[in-house]
């Protein structure tokens, strides 16, 4: 049995934009949500830039029942509320109400819960105070927090999951979603992702000499997928959230359907032929994008529109080579390609999900968002796949098939094909 | 302190971990932290954190399965301030 999954409700918190009308408006104006961080200069970083989003801690009040807020600390799980709720909202469902929705579920991932809130935790453990912890620290440091606090405020009772699979997080969690429903086996799934970079990760990423440095004083030029000046990625952090449904049931209810999943594939490399714990394996790479292109049942010559990872470092370079084999589109038969990370920078695990919700505005406002900072693409990109290949500027144009792909640490992959419902 | 001062700080402490706003308004000895107030017993130990530290105590885990109602939590309090001065 194999059922057709639509997305009928969107949820975002993007550095770039805190809510859907927000984040359409920066995307569609090619604005950046970079900014300068002083304290990253303090800590001697070599990259001092970052994407935080410009979040309300106090609108949670909205969501959350009072006795839930106060004693909520994690940045990463209120971004996930967030996003979640809006999302719900945005489905046409409500909050707060007393029963429990059986036939819906939750794949939600992180990376790290929260760094800074175990700071404080080992501050108190080291001083022989954990006695004054309280309840709720392990509830918010779990792994499973966000998706824990999530299904606990929408009252879900389907299969409650959370995924980690580094930037590929977000985008296998909506995978994972879409394939429970496609089998009939959850009528509803809400999915996502978050990430809060706070500075110690951040530090860890800064010493592997991956992240962007060169630009600290001019933090929108910083992240430059595809251009022949991109230095390394900006961390950036966040959470977006999608409501997928089994199509007769969005029929049904006559919910506001965005768009809808036509296949997707989670692989990996095996670290093998080129791969490892930090590179990915070309071939890994071109057997998911066909995998996904199979599952749909979709050409390569079909898809409009390829948003990237496209990060920003050298793997730009291997990964336009990828699409080109997979798609067998090369110069001047090359799909558009873009990249929401020369906005926002790279939000890892949450990346996935706010770039996705980033593809499915794309097809519902028929248009796509321009690369920023791509003055001087890079020169073997451009032999590749052409200029032309790569907006600076907004297109409003038909778009029918996305396909969207995210690649993380341990060599893993995920790739998905979204199209306009028809 | 007298247990009717100790009654009204507390119920400023027992304020964010009750949505029973009606209980709470009308708190007495005999209020049950669990049954009325509907506090989840996870986050009983954080009111006795917010307690020890408005009232310069420690509440023990032996004192602390003593408390049930505001009357034993008052109980508990004054016992500790007494041992403290």
């Amino acid at each position: 049995m194999s059922r057709r999954v639509v997305i009928t409700g969107m949820g975002v918190v993007s550095p770039n934009g805190v809510g859907i009308p927000d984040f359409l408006h920066a995307m569609q104006h090619g604005i950046s949500g970079l900014r300068f961080v002083p304290r990253y200069e303090e800590l001697n970083f070599n990259c001092h830039v970052a994407g935080m989003p410009d979040f309300n801690w106090e609108q949670l009040r909205d969501y959350l029942p009072e006795v839930t807020f106060y004693g909520l600390k994690g940045s990463t799980i209120g971004y996930a509320i967030k996003a979640a709720a809006d999302a719900w909202l945005d489905a046409g469902y409500s909050l707060g109400g007393e029963e429990t929705h059986w036939d819906t579920g939750c794949v939600f991932g992180n990376s790290v819960a929260d760094t800074e809130a175990m700071k404080r935790v080992i501050s108190f453990v080291d001083s022989k105070q954990a006695r004054k912890l309280g309840s709720r620290v392990i509830e918010q440091s779990m792994n499973s927090g966000a998706t824990a606090y999530v299904s606990g405020l929408l009252g879900l009772g389907g299969r409650i999951i959370t995924n980690s699979a580094a930037c590929a997080t977000g985008s296998q969690a909506v995978l994972l979603g879409y394939e429970y429903i496609k089998h009939g086996l959850e009528k509803r799934m809400v999915v996502g992702s978050n990430e809060y970079i706070d500075p110690y990760i951040f530090g860890a990423f800064d010493s592997m000499r991956i992240l962007s440095r060169k630009f600290n004083r001019t933090p929108e030029q910083s992240s430059r997928p595809m251009s022949a000046s991109a230095n390394g990625f900006v961390p950036g952090s966040g959470a977006a959230a999608l409501v997928l449904e089994d199509l007769e049931s969005a029929l049904s209810r006559k919910a506001t359907i965005y768009a809808e999943i036509l296949g997707g594939v989670t692989n990996s490399g095996g670290q093998r032929g080129g791969g490892s714990m930090t590179a990915p394996n070309p071939q890994g790479i071109v057997r998911c994008i066909r995998g996904a292109m199979d599952d749909a049942g979709v050409q390569g010559s079909d898809v409009d529109l390829i948003a990237g990872h496209l990060t920003a470092t050298v793997a730009d370079k291997l990964e336009i080579g990828c699409w080109a084999t997979a798609l067998d589109r090369k110069k001047g038969a090359f799909p558009l390609v873009n990249s929401l990370k020369s906005m926002i920078g790279h939000c890892l695990s949450a990346a996935g999900s706010i770039e996705i919700v980033a593809a499915v505005l794309q097809i519902w406002h028929q248009f796509v968002h321009p690369n920023i900072n791509l003055e001087d693409p890079h020169p073997e990109i451009v032999d590749m796949i052409g200029a032309e290949s790569m907006p600076v500027k907004r297109i409003d144009k038909e778009i029918n098939i996305v396909a969207k792909a995210n690649f993380g640490f341990g060599d893993v992959n995920s790739c998905l094909i979204f199209a306009k419902h028809k | 302190m007298d247990r009717q001062e100790i009654l009204a700080e507390l119920k400023k402490v027992l304020t964010p971990y009750t949505a029973n706003k009606e209980a709470l308004n009308s708190l007495n000895e005999q209020t049950d932290l669990i049954k009325d107030l509907k506090i989840n017993s996870a986050n009983l130990v954080d009111i006795f954190i917010d307690a020890e530290s408005k009232y310069d105590i420690e509440i023990d885990m032996d004192s602390a399965e003593k408390i049930h109602d505001v009357g034993s939590c008052i109980d508990v309090i004054l016992e500790k301030m007494k041992q403290r001065n």
